[in-house]
């Protein structure tokens, strides 16, 4: 399972309020949300995002509310993967189960920058700054959440285990 | 190897002699809670995933809180989602307009939550009600639709920060400036993953209703949870509110904890925090020059009657500033008459504020109060993010009741002392 897009880079203690601002949150449709995904620290974001894309940010990632539409905004606008310092341990727990792949790892946070191109390698944890010619080593995901994520979450890996029995 | 408060909370409900930090486990649930806004994610997961029953319909919560009373047509489907699921598996705790309340202030009052039991709820908050002594922790809307099948979850064991508490409150000072203090020390990630375990001869000084406000920020610090040993204050509350037996469980002598942070509850003082992180603690002392336009009493953090109390202290004989608006929301229908009988209601009509029914409404920018570019807002609430309560350049100051009725008869954050 690999990826590879352009990166859009954010700062320390990036909340759920402006991953996707509280006053959108009267529907749970995936498309809407996407739609304003990241509005109030970066307008732009929804414009330039293309499908692939990556997110990188520094400490304390999706910090602030449980809402599971932050996630789902981000998956639903196209990012491939979240690549932070750090993780709010509710917002980590809520990608997994939505099936958006994240990473923590400090030295990518710090190397890339906004624009760069990158690949991710999820089997090894090998982030690679195409860009810059410098690589980063995540820990990779053990392989039950590497099989949640690819399934497409939580839901739809119980789903798709009780079709296996 | 001792364990924490918490640790010995999850042990049991994982079925297990012990548990450490790190551990992975899965854990039976006591309750599982859902509002108007991650309940309709929830039931989308759980009826596209093909569930056809809830694992009890009396350990489900169901709160329409958030956007309730409905403030737009899409809020009002939402309602009607929540609505539907509740009837079609007749869940029992399932709150509505007129007996509603915000979700973290009805759940202890009708009894809901009892010390020693394992929570989740589909809300950040949750972590509230570890000022029972129980644990419970907020997740996401996919692990509410799991639990609200499973009856369990799993959980990875935190290890702990204990947070020594001593000495006594000065008056005006309140549970509120104590957990901004502590966020003020620590940071925003300064608890990430880790449980805050109160503990300390200053605990037996605080109300329950200053523990509730405590533990329902521990979340602004990071934390998985923040838990209050249960002593004759937690028992005092409970009794009478919970019919079914509970447990009081106690940190062992020798549990492990990453570090201690001591605060002597006599140096605390009233305490803002100032945009955009909770982490940005001030005294409240120092805001003479930052001129207010608004300022809102409630939310589940303080919008308890004592909470009421204490603003209704300040404004009473007292006007707001010329040019500021007053919004104060008892958090639950039971506070809100209460506030009635006591007489609040009339001292805050006086002053010039307005008295809502309960709605979260205000504190996460939905309705009920949103500010405009370049406004500001004394607010008794928990987050103050960027566009927390409107616009992206609007400021959102956290403080207590004491001090945000104070700044909204000074126009400008004020000590109560000052008024």
């Amino acid at each position: 399972m690999n990826v590879q897009g352009t990166v859009h880079k954010y700062g320390d203690h990036v909340d759920t309020d402006v991953i996707i601002p509280a006053r959108y949150l009267n529907t749970p449709d995936h498309k809407e949300l996407a739609a304003h995904c990241m509005e109030d620290i970066d307008k732009d974001f929804i414009h330039k995002v293309k499908l692939g894309d990556v997110m990188v940010a520094g400490v304390n990632f999706g910090c602030g509310s449980s809402r599971e539409h932050a996630p789902i905004a981000i998956k639903a606008s196209g990012v491939s993967c979240v690549i932070a310092a750090t993780f709010a341990r509710i917002f980590y727990r809520n990608a997994i189960n939505i099936g958006l792949a994240i990473l923590e790892c400090p030295a990518a946070s710090g190397g890339i920058s906004d624009g760069d191109q990158v690949t991710v390698d999820f089997d090894t944890g090998v982030i690679t700054n195409v860009t810059k010619h410098e690589t980063y080593q995540a820990e990779p995901f053990p392989p039950f959440i590497k099989d949640m994520i690819e399934k497409g979450g939580l839901m739809a890996s119980l789903k798709a285990g009780k079709a296996d029995k | 190897m001792g364990m924490t408060m918490t640790q010995k909370i999850l042990a049991k409900h994982a079925g297990l002699p012990s548990v450490r930090a790190g551990q992975l486990i899965q854990a039976k649930l006591d309750l599982v809670l859902g509002n108007d806004i991650t309940t309709p994610v929830a039931v989308n997961e759980f009826e596209a995933a093909g569930f056809d029953k809830v694992f009890d319909k009396s350990k489900i919560a169901l709160v329409m809180d958030h956007f309730a009373p409905n403030k737009d047509i899409k809020a009002a489907a939402q309602c009607k989602q929540c609505r539907t699921f509740a009837r079609r598996f007749d869940i029992d705790n399932y709150f509505d307009v007129g007996e509603m309340g915000i979700e973290h202030a009805l759940l202890p009052e009708k009894g809901l939550v009892a010390p020693g039991e394992a929570v989740i709820g589909a809300d950040s908050h949750t972590c509230t009600y570890g000022a029972l002594g129980a644990f419970s922790t907020g997740v996401g809307s996919t692990d509410m639709g799991a639990a609200m099948a499973a009856g369990e979850t799993w959980f990875k064991v935190p290890s702990a920060i204990k947070v020594n508490l001593t000495g006594k409150l000065r008056p005006f000072v309140s549970g509120k400036d104590v957990i901004l203090t502590l966020i003020g020390m620590i940071g925003v990630d300064g608890a990430r993953y880790q449980s805050l375990e109160f503990a300390g001869p200053g605990v037996a000084e605080l109300s329950i209703y200053d523990r509730l406000t405590i533990s329902n920020m521990a979340i602004e610090a990071g934390a998985k949870n923040g838990i209050f040993p249960v002593d004759e204050v937690t028992k005092a509350y409970v009794e009478g509110r919970v019919n079914r037996p509970w447990t009081a469980y106690e940190a062992d002598g020798d549990a492990e904890y990453e570090r201690t942070v001591d605060i002597d509850l006599s140096q605390v003082d009233c305490t803002v925090a100032y945009p955009h992180l909770p982490e940005n603690a001030h005294s409240a002392r120092e805001g003479k020059d930052i001129r207010i336009d608004q300022i809102v009493i409630g939310s589940c953090t303080n919008g308890q009657l004592p909470d009421l109390e204490a603003a209704a202290a300040v404004l009473k004989g007292k006007h707001l500033a010329r040019d500021v608006r007053g919004i104060v929301i008892p958090a639950t229908m039971k506070i809100y008459r209460e506030a009635m009988r006591r007489g609040l209601t009339d001292i805050f009509l006086d002053a010039g504020c307005i008295v809502s029914t309960p709605t979260c409404g205000p504190c996460l920018g939905g309705y009920m109060g949103i500010l405009a570019a370049g406004e500001r807002c004394v607010s008794t609430t928990n987050r103050n993010f960027v566009g927390r309560m409107g616009h992206v350049d609007s400021e959102v100051y956290l403080a207590s009741p004491s001090v945000a009725a104070a700044s909204g008869v000074a126009g400008h954050i004020c000590h109560p002392e000052e008024v």
